[in-house]
């Protein structure tokens, strides 16, 4: 059961965290360097970005979540040595229709295929659902991102629009997958 | 070259913000309207803050293509059109429409203006997708979208809230090919 002395920010091996403006720049500058990865989780045209470049969007970020009132940013750590790995975002809230947008990464190739993913999603659920009351989530996933569709749908997401061809990346046309999830779909799994 | 801004019952065209702000302040009483057209809470803004919001809108021309809308027939203004272009390199545009007075709705008007913005997002922008929601409860919407050609692509449940009931949002696509055999199928009628 899910209770108040439950901590919302803790899993197993990895912990949420706010973005460490020392520190967090040069890291995450060098996952702005892996093309690869960056085109997994952007749909924009992906460019490398120094750790200065890093640390003004980190700065606009916390005054968008400061000013915006509907913008959740979480830095993932390891528990183990509280080494940043990635992030964990919820977006876009609609408070009026109680909708928000998930966004998730890890940032390097050697912390994928741990765990650490899932555990992050279910810590990011969990705040959505219980924390911030929302009705449902939604995650936008390019068609080529199978990691990224496998991990929603072991999550219970279904596939509710799938806009066709709205994607051009090598030269090759892919399909956009929009994944949603309902709270009281996620409130079964958690009881279950 | 044939006049793209010109269709059968309606021109787009752009109005100085003096003319659109007292349009919207008529407009905005309409809820109905507001709630067929957006997810947003309805709201009452004065014309001098509509004027502002119109102004700061027309700066963004490089992303935001937004038209309003007279008809041919007493050059009545009756709504507004806008393509927002969701990214230039995937060539993908998002489309949205309001016919705010609803003297006009039903008639035709919406979809000759839809016809002409996607027209317009095809071969002046030359995007490959055209792409659009709306509320579940808005057939007559649903209609003119599947008549200009659209598709649907899927639907997102119940992300709407309104009067407490739970509704869910139709999401669809018109492709560039799509549109060109539409388009082609006309002309040799």
């Amino acid at each position: 059961m899910l209770d108040i002395q439950t901590q919302l920010f803790d899993a197993q091996d990895v912990r949420f965290g706010p973005i460490d403006h020392e520190t967090h720049p040069e890291i995450e500058s060098k996952w702005t360097h892996d093309a690869e990865f960056m085109r997994l989780m952007e749909l924009k045209p992906v460019r490398p970005l120094s750790p200065a470049m890093v640390k003004k969007q980190y700065e606009s970020i916390e005054k968008d979540m400061d000013e915006s009132k509907n913008l959740f940013y979480f830095t993932i750590r390891t528990k183990e040595d509280d080494r940043l790995i990635g992030k964990a975002v919820v977006e876009w809230v609609d408070w009026t229709n109680g909708n928000g947008f998930l966004r998730l990464g890890i940032g390097a190739a050697e912390d994928r295929r741990k765990g650490y993913g899932s555990q992050a999603l279910s810590m990011l659920l969990r705040y959505a659902f219980g924390e911030l009351n929302l009705y449902r989530v939604t995650a936008v996933v390019p068609a080529y991102n199978e990691g990224a569709v496998r991990l929603f749908q072991k999550f219970g997401f279904m596939e509710e629009i799938r806009r066709r061809k709205a994607l051009n990346r090598d030269g090759e046309i892919w399909d956009l997958v929009s994944f949603g999830l309902l709270n009281s779909e996620w409130r079964e799994q958690v009881r279950a | 070259m044939k006049d793209i801004y010109r269709g059968s019952l309606v021109r787009l065209c752009d109005e100085s913000p003096e003319v659109l702000a007292k349009a919207f302040l008529k407009w905005d009483r309409d809820t109905e309207q507001h709630r067929l057209a957006d997810s947003d809470p309805a709201q009452l803004w004065s014309e001098k803050k509509l004027k502002e919001f119109i102004e700061k809108h027309a700066e963004k021309k490089s992303q935001s293509f937004r038209f309003s809308i007279r008809t041919l027939a007493d050059d009545k203004l009756i709504g507004g059109v806008g393509l927002w272009v969701a990214s230039w390199t995937h060539a993908d545009t998002w489309l949205g429409i309001s016919i705010g007075d609803r003297d006009y709705w039903g008639k035709g008007y919406g979809t000759d203006a839809m016809r002409l913005a996607v027209q317009y997002a095809f071969i002046e922008l030359n995007l490959r997708r055209v792409s659009l929601g709306l509320h579940a409860y808005n057939e007559r919407a649903l209609k003119t979208y599947q008549k200009v050609g659209f598709k649907l692509e899927g639907r997102m449940r119940g992300e709407g809230l309104r009067d407490g009931v739970r509704y869910d949002s139709l999401w669809m696509g018109i492709l560039r090919e799509e549109w060109l055999a539409l388009a082609y199928a006309e002309e040799t009628k």
